[in-house]
């Protein structure tokens, strides 16, 4: 089932266009003319050097920086000529994973992910707190996890937690960045299976910033590679590995993107 | 959550009394609460045709799931070959993750009375836990002083000398200025009174005695414990938060060494300045009232200070080093207790100043009745 080449047909429609994109901070061009679709129901893995603007770039698709110019559009719309209200009904159609988590410190981990449901639906609180059990279920929390504090988690929990709360109000479209980032590889392999999982049982379009290779090999349907300022090439991952360019060569031909290729390549004739 | 659509509902099947149901419209979060009644409707239902469904996400599995119980509906979703693969995966996924938690979303009991009589238990065995907890801490601060002092290499001169300029130097001018308006109140008040009596010219004696036997080194105290302790506390604090402390530890550093002495080492220095400062300053304003509004010469002023007997001095500066020695190992305990979040870190900053003015005043007021029956 985990199969990336088993994604649903329907995918020929953009449910995130990106258009001329450019973000500066001060004399410092980030992106300039950046182009990028995401297809509905795809795994779509960005990666780039370290400083080639990947967080820059998930960040100004949420909204979260205003972009120097260029168009964001999300499910059609662009954010920055919505009103308040729309803007929150859209906001709340996203869910986005921080790479340190950013769950509130101050709550527990099931108010953490009841938050958006009492606090957008109007629930009543053990409505909102039973749903919130069931979305940490999901990730595969343990039920006692839910009554602790977030410091109390360990790291692989916290992406778990973060990734509950970012799945709370069942959105359309799931942005993550760095998920398996410093979680052992076989945490990490299990937070890729159940991204599979999850995008094949609710339909998810997610958009994956990632330096993990053996999450590009496992999870992504199509990847999206970040260089010089813009988007090199966005395609599957047979067609990404062979353009031509050094950076490419050296991140998918180096030692480490061997071992991932061969890896993945023996567990699906597995 | 989507907005459109219309919201879900429960229709009976074909027979009546079959209890077979068919589930129409949008079963989504946006209808929650919708759902909600029509599943209390339905109730006791044994089947349920999902295929009408146009919208489902989580919590409409759960709500079917409440309507069937979970293991009906995993067989629906394991066996209902009319549903498209999707859906057959979300009720599948969700069904796996409901088995392992509680069915029903539980109504907490409360009761007012014995939610009320928990918390006060609560409350005063905190407070005790936290009067041991200081006591220990004083213990350790103590023993720690009593190791390093024979050992100079081991004085942190640098760390003590900022912690100088911050608690005492920069608290100057504050404690200046707030002394000497309450000075100045202390002789308004002492004339309004007096007055009556005719004896207005015992003013100044008024505000030389409070000064020195109380007002100077209490209002010293309660400034340096707003403003100190809560210092303290957010510093050891947030570097208890990044886990600066363990690292401190892991190198075979000795935090209380690094963290506390040279705090309460400075502040045992720094409030006996200030609290002469804040003396002299009380007296100051209180005679520029007395020369100014009540007409009393200087030059009786200066005699009258000059004559108070130097125990109420003593008495009063006595119990400077005592405060601040409570003030400093209070804000850096507080910091100590600080957890992993930054609540956390303005909870104890709250905790140390409120408990360590409570400290002070407390202390001053045993002290005020033991120098009183001592006749000092």
């Amino acid at each position: 089932m985990s199969e990336p080449s088993e994604r649903p047909a329907t995918l020929e429609e953009a449910i995130i266009q990106v258009r001329g994109l450019q973000n500066r901070f001060g004399d410092h061009v980030v992106h300039d003319q950046l182009d990028l679709d995401v297809m509905r129901g795809e795994i779509l893995g960005v990666v780039g050097g370290s400083g080639s603007g990947k967080s820059v770039l998930l960040r100004s698709i949420v909204g979260l920086l205003k972009p120097s110019g260029g168009e964001v559009r999300m499910l059609g719309e662009r954010l920055d000529q919505l009103s308040e209200r729309q803007r929150v009904l859209l906001e709340t159609r996203c869910g986005v994973l921080f790479q340190q988590g950013a769950l509130f410190s101050s709550l527990t981990v099931t108010q953490n992910v009841a938050l958006p449901l009492s606090e957008h639906l109007k629930l009543p609180r053990a409505d909102a707190e039973h749903l919130a059990e069931v979305k940490l279920a999901l990730v595969g929390l343990p039920p006692h996890a839910g009554k602790l504090s977030p410091s109390e988690l360990s790291g692989g929990m916290i992406k778990r937690a973060a990734l509950a709360r970012a799945l709370a109000l069942d959105p359309d479209i799931l942005f993550l960045d760095e998920p398996t980032a410093g979680l052992d590889p076989i945490g990490a392999a299990a937070f890729d299976q159940l991204l599979l999982t999850l995008r094949n049982a609710f339909g998810l379009t997610v958009f994956l910033v990632t330096h993990d290779l053996d999450t590009l090999y496992t999870a992504c349907d199509r990847i999206a590679v970040l260089s010089d300022k813009r988007v090199l090439v966005a395609d599957t991952l047979s067609v990404v590995e062979q353009t031509d360019d050094e950076w490419i060569r050296d991140y998918f031909h180096g030692p480490r993107g061997r071992s991932a290729q061969s890896a993945a390549h023996s567990a699906r004739e597995a | 959550m989507q907005s459109e659509g219309s919201p879900g509902a429960l229709q009976g099947g074909e027979s009546e009394d079959s209890k077979s149901l068919v589930a129409t419209g949008d079963w989504t979060l946006a209808h929650y609460a919708t759902l909600c009644g029509e599943v209390e409707r339905w109730r006791g239902a044994e089947a349920l045709e999902l295929d009408q469904v146009l919208r489902l996400d989580t919590a409409g599995v759960v709500l079917f799931a409440r309507l069937l119980g979970v293991e009906r509906l995993s067989v629906v979703a394991d066996s209902d070959t009319s549903l498209s693969a999707e859906r057959r995966a979300l009720l599948r996924t969700v069904c796996d993750a409901l088995a392992k938690v509680a069915q029903q979303p539980v109504a907490r009991e409360t009761s007012a009375l014995a939610d009320c009589l928990a918390r006060i238990g609560q409350g005063v065995q905190q407070h005790l836990q936290n009067l041991v907890g200081l006591l220990g801490f004083i213990g350790l601060t103590l023993a720690i002083g009593a190791q390093v002092v024979w050992r100079p290499r081991r004085w942190r001169i640098n760390a003590l000398m900022s912690q100088i300029q911050n608690t005492g130097l920069n608290a100057l001018p504050i404690v200046a200025l707030l002394t000497f308006m309450i000075g100045a109140v202390v002789a308004f008040l002492g004339a309004t009174v007096l007055e009556a009596f005719g004896a207005s010219v015992y003013t100044v004696d008024l505000v030389a005695y409070s000064f020195m036997r109380e007002f100077g080194v209490l209002l010293a105290a309660i400034l340096v414990a707003g403003r100190t302790a809560s210092a303290f506390t957010a510093q050891i604090g947030s570097m208890k938060v990044n886990e600066e402390i363990d690292a401190l530890r892991v190198q075979g550093f000795d935090p209380a060494e690094w963290l506390i002495l040279p705090r309460v080492l400075a502040l045992l220095i720094t409030l006996p300045l200030l609290a002469f400062v804040g003396l002299l300053s009380g007296l100051l304003g209180g005679g520029l009232v007395a020369l100014l509004a009540l007409e009393v010469p200087l030059g009786r002023i200066i005699a009258i200070y000059r004559d108070v007997p130097l125990q109420h001095f003593l008495v009063g500066m006595g119990k400077a080093p005592v405060f601040a020695f409570l003030i400093a190992v209070i804000g850096c305990r507080e910091g100590f207790r600080v957890g992993g979040s930054a609540e956390s870190v303005g909870q104890h900053t709250t905790s140390s100043v409120v408990q360590s003015i409570f400290v002070v005043i407390l202390v001053d007021a045993l002290a005020a009745l033991f120098f009183m029956e001592m006749g000092w």
